[in-house]
């Protein structure tokens, strides 16, 4: 916020108080205190933690945004950065922790794998994107991104905080928000949103081999 | 010095006629033995050979021949080559005997066999699924177990190229994630196993005796949690802050190194191993390109070997103070002196980038040489890195940190490894040293130029996190020496044996090549059966095998102690779980 932003004319302010009054309005406050405050949580996957870890280093400074204060616990965390590949293991710790995090959250898919599985994708294990369980706010490309890329996706994300007005934000409508289904463990990863999907590819299969997708 | 006295030759063939034949087939090596006698054979070579390391012990699926491969690399502590024994057995019926009795280092990897290849060990005290989870169905490793996307066993696949059709794996998959279940499935008739097993074996009921009772309890450290280095997780039993028991639990970065290497073609596989131990990928490039360059037959020129050199210890320097912040971290010395190690590496890494376009994923090895050449200049910035910086500010580290009154109190006596222990449980690298074991690949069985180098092996008595700390001073300060011989003595020429080829021919064999990483010997197995795809390619991560000892050197410690010693152990788990 800059002085030279004007104040809203309608209001009086006195003569003398005019270079100790701002006015602004109130989405800006506060868009602009979260954007400069945006915690991330202290939460490494694999390769793209360690490029994480030296944006936070010395030389890059994440501190510089407000954001170097980095949590453990996903209930002290704004924003918390996906960095590094999904496995089908990891991905309901993942969900988990998503729904601890206070609103309003934010999520940053970091690198290549956390965005599509990136080269990983193939694999048994892998979760092709986080974004195919948790909402995601800004995705940084790279294998893994430098912290040039990360600090651009953060300020990306602090773009999106600006645009957001408190009276469209999804955490104060009226009712507790939905936490996103955890998915289970099973023969392999079930989302449990996909039941009805699984349900319906079984009952379409000839019993008893419901669904076949091996070969 | 844990050396067995007098090692002598045992002619196998005829100690055990009739169960131990020579491997005859073509470029393969060691000797085939019977299920049966597999572990007198072993323990023979333990006790009466010298062959007390056993570094490495994968499972090859030969699908045609409806055979799996158990293969057991051992090794002799005053170095020298390998002696290589397998074991088959029916791929539908698949027991073999365990060896974690003759060598307990086997015990991570009989289970990773298990969870991946289906092979029963018998006589295994906890033979259950280590990177993927219980419940899942089949073993996906063996050859005729399909991923979710799936499309042709070896790439460039066929239907993508070289026509250039583009489409999305999901399109191939019904549920458009990637997931396969299995024929009869329905979500309601499913119960998660979750960790039932891994907890039975846990919870113990505490002894009762006339003094103050306490209960002892299951504490989940990880996987998400500040201090365990990634996505790793360990299972403790309390009793009030003592260690009772601790089990390493992983796999939650298990993303199938070894199954999507066995479709990439041999290149293809280059940039995936920088993604094993990410801190180090320089290194695990040479380790890859000096096994399969093994079963080609082939020689990088010397310019080459220098560059390669030069790369691996300086990888080695940027691990070791990654390693020593962090190991500080975990004191409790929250970033401050994690800052200093990472600003040095910092400038190591400008390095990489300068020389191979990318700080981390360096991708700089090829078959028979390196990508390109060092760009002009870098030899001279390369020289006031190694001459003049890093040296000051190791013994500005040393300064700072070394006899400080926390880090000896905190790290001396705590986590004790004895050497025999160290040598038994397969660890390797510097914690292996730390214990009085003085075995360095690079010295037991010299690769590229390091027999003509001049360094020392660093080697420690006390085996604690204190020497595990020390040790990696020495380690960077003996890197530090080969560098400046190298950087001296780097010659002009060629990089590359012949052209360079995006399509390299393998010919059919087995190849074992293994090189001193940061963290310990690594070591890739690869089999190739002339086709442009490695037919079996397996990782001997040190990272992975380190942690077998994990729960014996955390035993009787405080909680606050687990920390520090997998802090010493300075594990990646890319590498671990891979």
């Amino acid at each position: 916020m800059t002085v030279q932003e004007k104040p809203v004319s309608d209001i009086p302010i006195p003569d003398e108080m005019q270079p100790n009054v701002f006015v602004t309005t109130l989405d800006k406050i506060y868009n602009w205190s979260r954007r400069s405050s945006c915690w991330p949580m202290m939460f490494g996957l694999a390769c793209c933690a360690i490029e994480m870890i030296c944006t936070a280093a010395s030389r890059y400074d994440l501190s510089r945004f407000g954001m170097e204060v980095m949590r453990p616990s996903a209930r002290q965390a704004d924003l918390m950065i996906v960095s590094g590949t999904v496995t089908k293991k990891m991905v309901p710790q993942i969900v988990r922790l998503y729904n601890q995090m206070p609103e309003p959250k934010y999520v940053l898919s970091m690198g290549a794998c956390a965005s599509g599985g990136g080269p990983f994708k193939e694999g048994y294990n892998v979760v092709s994107g986080i974004d195919k369980y948790i909402p995601v706010d800004v995705y940084v490309p790279g294998c893994p991104p430098t912290p040039q890329a990360l600090l651009h996706g953060l300020m990306t994300l602090q773009k999106k905080i600006d645009g957001q007005s408190i009276l469209t934000v999804p955490w104060y409508r009226s009712g507790p928000s939905e936490p996103v289904p955890v998915p289970i463990l099973g023969p392999d990863i079930i989302d449990p949103r996909q039941a009805p999907l699984l349900r319906k590819l079984a009952a379409q299969a000839a019993q008893p081999v419901p669904v076949e997708t091996k070969e | 010095m844990a050396i067995a006295p007098a090692a002598t030759e045992v002619n196998l063939e005829t100690q055990f006629p009739g169960a131990v034949t020579a491997d005859t087939r073509k470029n393969y090596s060691g000797y085939l033995v019977t299920p049966d006698k597999l572990v007198e054979v072993a323990q023979t070579l333990r006790d009466q050979a010298g062959y007390v390391y056993l570094s490495s012990a994968t499972a090859v699926d030969y699908f045609e021949e409806g055979k799996l491969e158990m293969v057991y690399h051992l090794y002799r502590m005053e170095g020298g080559p390998a002696l290589v024994l397998k074991s088959q057995t029916a791929r539908d019926q698949a027991v073999l005997p365990s060896l974690v009795s003759v060598f307990p280092g086997a015990d991570f990897q009989e289970r990773e066999a298990w969870d991946l290849y289906g092979i029963r060990f018998t006589g295994h005290p906890n033979l259950k699924r280590i990177l993927m989870w219980e419940g899942f169905a089949g073993h996906p490793m063996r050859k005729d177990w399909k991923e979710a996307y799936y499309e042709e066993e070896g790439k460039p696949f066929e239907k993508r190229w070289p026509e250039g059709n583009v489409y999305r794996a999901e399109q191939n998959n019904p549920f458009g994630h990637n997931v396969t279940y299995p024929a009869g499935f329905t979500v309601e008739g499913w119960t998660p196993e979750a960790d039932k097993a891994l907890y039975a074996g846990m919870e113990k009921v505490p002894e009762t005796d006339d003094s103050i009772k306490t209960d002892q309890i299951v504490v989940n450290l990880g996987p998400q949690h500040p201090s365990t280095h990634g996505v790793f997780r360990m299972v403790v039993t309390l009793d009030g802050e003592t260690i009772v028991e601790l089990q390493p639990v992983m796999g939650y970065l298990h993303r199938n190194h070894e199954k999507i290497g066995e479709r990439n073609t041999y290149i293809m596989n280059m940039p995936f191993t920088d993604r094993l131990d990410y801190i180090s990928s320089m290194s695990n490039n040479l380790g890859y390109a000096i096994t399969v360059e093994k079963l080609m037959g082939i020689k990088p020129p010397e310019r080459a070997e220098y560059i390669r050199v030069m790369m691996a210890e300086l990888t080695r320097i940027t691990n070791h103070l990654w390693a020593i912040g962090f190991l500080l971290n975990d004191l409790g010395a929250f970033f401050t002196p994690a800052l200093y190690a990472i600003e040095e590496r910092e400038l190591i890494l400008d390095i990489f980038e300068a020389t191979a376009g990318s700080r981390m994923m360096c991708n700089y090895l090829r078959f028979g040489g390196v990508a390109r050449d060092l760009p002009a200049g870098m030899l001279e910035l390369a020289r006031e890195l190694v001459f003049e910086r890093l040296p000051r500010k190791i013994d500005e580290l040393d300064a700072y940190l070394t006899e400080n009154e926390i880090i000896r109190s905190r790290c001396i006596g705590v986590g004790v490894l004895t050497s025999e222990d160290a040598i038994a449980y397969s660890m390797a690298g510097p914690v292996l040293r730390a214990s009085g074991v003085p075995y360095d690949v690079r010295r037991a069985e010299p690769y590229s130029i390091y027999d003509r180098l001049d360094f020392n092996v660093a080697v420690r008595y006390n085996g604690d996190v204190y020497d595990r700390y020390l040790i990696r001073i020495d380690e960077i300060r003996e890197s530090l020496k080969i560098l400046q011989q190298v950087i001296r003595d780097m010659p002009g020429g060629e990089i590359q044996t012949g052209k360079p080829q995006y399509q390299v021919r393998v010919p059919a064999g087995e190849s074992y090549g293994r090189v001193e990483n940061p963290k310990g010997e690594l070591g890739y197995y690869v089999v190739s059966n002339g086709k442009p795809n490695p037919y079996r390619y397996h990782i001997r991560a040190p990272s992975f095998i380190n942690l077998t000892a994990l729960g014996k050197m955390c035993q009787g410690h405080k909680v606050a102690d687990v920390v520090v010693i997998l802090g010493s152990i300075d594990i990646v788990l890319g590498e671990t779980d891979r």
